[in-house]
């Protein structure tokens, strides 16, 4: 059983899309139920010793799970696809806008930002195509990213945040060291990011 | 002769990574990637020990039944690599990749392919395909629309208007294939891997991948059936 729901989280988590206790009860372990946190324990351990890869529980009322990737971040050509990176690379840039912005932003701030990148909600990219898309759905779906409803607006506003998968796999310290660098200035400058990012 | 389990390291790790994610890597691309893995993670790095590198990411796939396997091009002869699954469950790539009709057509297809002389199996025929299916009838332009799918996923492999089996497809299922299509399918007699395009011998009928042809008759000038010792009666590439 271990081995099969091994293979079948990486299927799942091919796509990126969170995988729910309730597929792997009834498409992998079925009739062993009873031994279902030792199986899923089991393989977590494999996922991390052979692949590198972390199961975590995004959701704990839900309970539903992401891989999420364990091994030390790096440059390089080898990492994923070239749209893949060029995705990615648009995705550090509004996390990290998030981050200085202190966790959340509304929609009108980042899309306002975006604009100075050229990037633009309406028009289709070059690279990235549907922007609106890329950012609202599939970012968010990917759990990169969370949108909620700010409550009492007319029309309806939305606030960013970082998502869960977002939180485990990317180090605000990075991310606060980009920045710092990129604005020639030491990341202690900014208090209240350094502290959150040395925590 | 003993093979020690060698310790997993977080280059192996990266390197099953990008292979899984790639699909099929080429084997210079592969060489590279193992380069680069060993460098960035800070291992001892040989540039003739890819086999044991490989090896020892096998030894710890093998009780998920899963492999690192490497598969010779029917074209150009060349390695690639790819992660397999051993074991015949209903979790499989593209099981979840694809829908019940897509999965029947993509079938139907292999049979065409495998069952055919020369490896390939026209669009037409696949096309006609398309409206005898059980599960749901597809219309053409939707069937041509999978097709596409298939090729970009490197599930199979287009020439003129016809259809093989992609490298890949053949590294993933070589043995689903030999196990059940155990009377139809060739397998080469130089190297005796599953060989879906082939030359084959007139008289007595064992088959040789192109590059296994093309290798095994260097500098003949009369080519000889390997088997029966009659002369070869395709021409050599």
């Amino acid at each position: 059983q271990v081995s099969e729901l091994v293979q079948f989280l990486l299927v799942k988590d091919q796509k990126k899309i969170p995988i729910k206790r309730a597929d792997m009860l009834k498409n992998v372990i079925r009739e062993y139920r009873d031994a279902y946190s030792e199986i899923v324990n089991r393989a977590g351990k494999t996922l991390q010793e052979v692949f590198g890869l972390q199961l975590v529980e995004i959701d704990s009322k839900r309970h539903t799970y992401i891989l999420i990737n364990n091994l030390p971040r790096v440059e390089g050509k080898y990492l994923c696809r070239d749209e893949e990176k060029e995705k990615m690379g648009l995705l550090l840039i509004i996390l990290s806008f998030i981050f200085m912005k202190g966790n959340s932003v509304k929609d009108s701030a980042l899309w306002e930002f975006l604009h100075l990148l050229r990037v633009y909600p309406g028009k289709q990219h070059q690279v990235f195509g549907d922007v609106r898309k890329l950012v609202t759905e599939e970012f968010v779906r990917q759990k990169y990213l969370e949108i909620t409803p700010i409550p009492l607006t007319d029309p309806p506003e939305f606030k960013y945040h970082w998502g869960p998968r977002a939180e485990k796999e990317i180090s605000k310290r990075d991310v606060l060291n980009a920045v710092a660098k990129i604005q020639g200035k030491d990341p202690t400058f900014w208090a209240s990011q350094y502290s959150e990012a040395e925590a | 002769n003993t093979v020690m389990a060698a310790q997993m390291t977080d280059a192996h790790r990266r390197f099953l990574q990008v292979l899984m994610s790639n699909g099929i890597t080429e084997g210079s691309e592969a060489r590279k990637l193992h380069q680069h893995c060993c460098e960035t993670d800070k291992v001892y790095y040989a540039h003739d020990k890819l086999d044991d590198f490989i090896s020892t990411i096998n030894s710890h796939l093998q009780p998920l039944f899963m492999q690192i396997r490497k598969g010779i091009s029917e074209d150009d002869g060349r390695a690639n690599y790819a992660v397999v699954n051993l074991a015949e469950t209903e979790v499989t790539k593209m099981a979840s990749d694809y829908t019940e009709m897509e999965l029947e057509l993509f079938r139907k297809t292999m049979d065409l392919i495998i069952l055919s002389e020369n490896g390939f199996a026209s669009s037409t025929d696949i096309l006609n395909l398309a409206d005898q299916l059980k599960t749901k009838k597809m219309k053409k332009k939707e069937a041509e629309q999978v097709l596409k799918v298939f090729v970009e996923d490197k599930w199979l492999s287009e020439k003129n208007g016809e259809y093989t089996l992609h490298t890949r497809c053949i590294i993933e299922m070589e043995q689903y294939i030999l196990s059940n299509y155990q009377d139809v399918a060739r397998k080469c007699n130089i190297c005796h891997s599953l060989a879906i395009q082939s030359q084959v011998c007139d008289s007595c009928g064992i088959g040789m991948h192109l590059p296994c042809v093309r290798k095994y008759f260097r500098g003949q000038t009369e080519p000889r059936c390997p088997k029966c010792n009659e002369f070869w009666s395709c021409d050599t590439p």
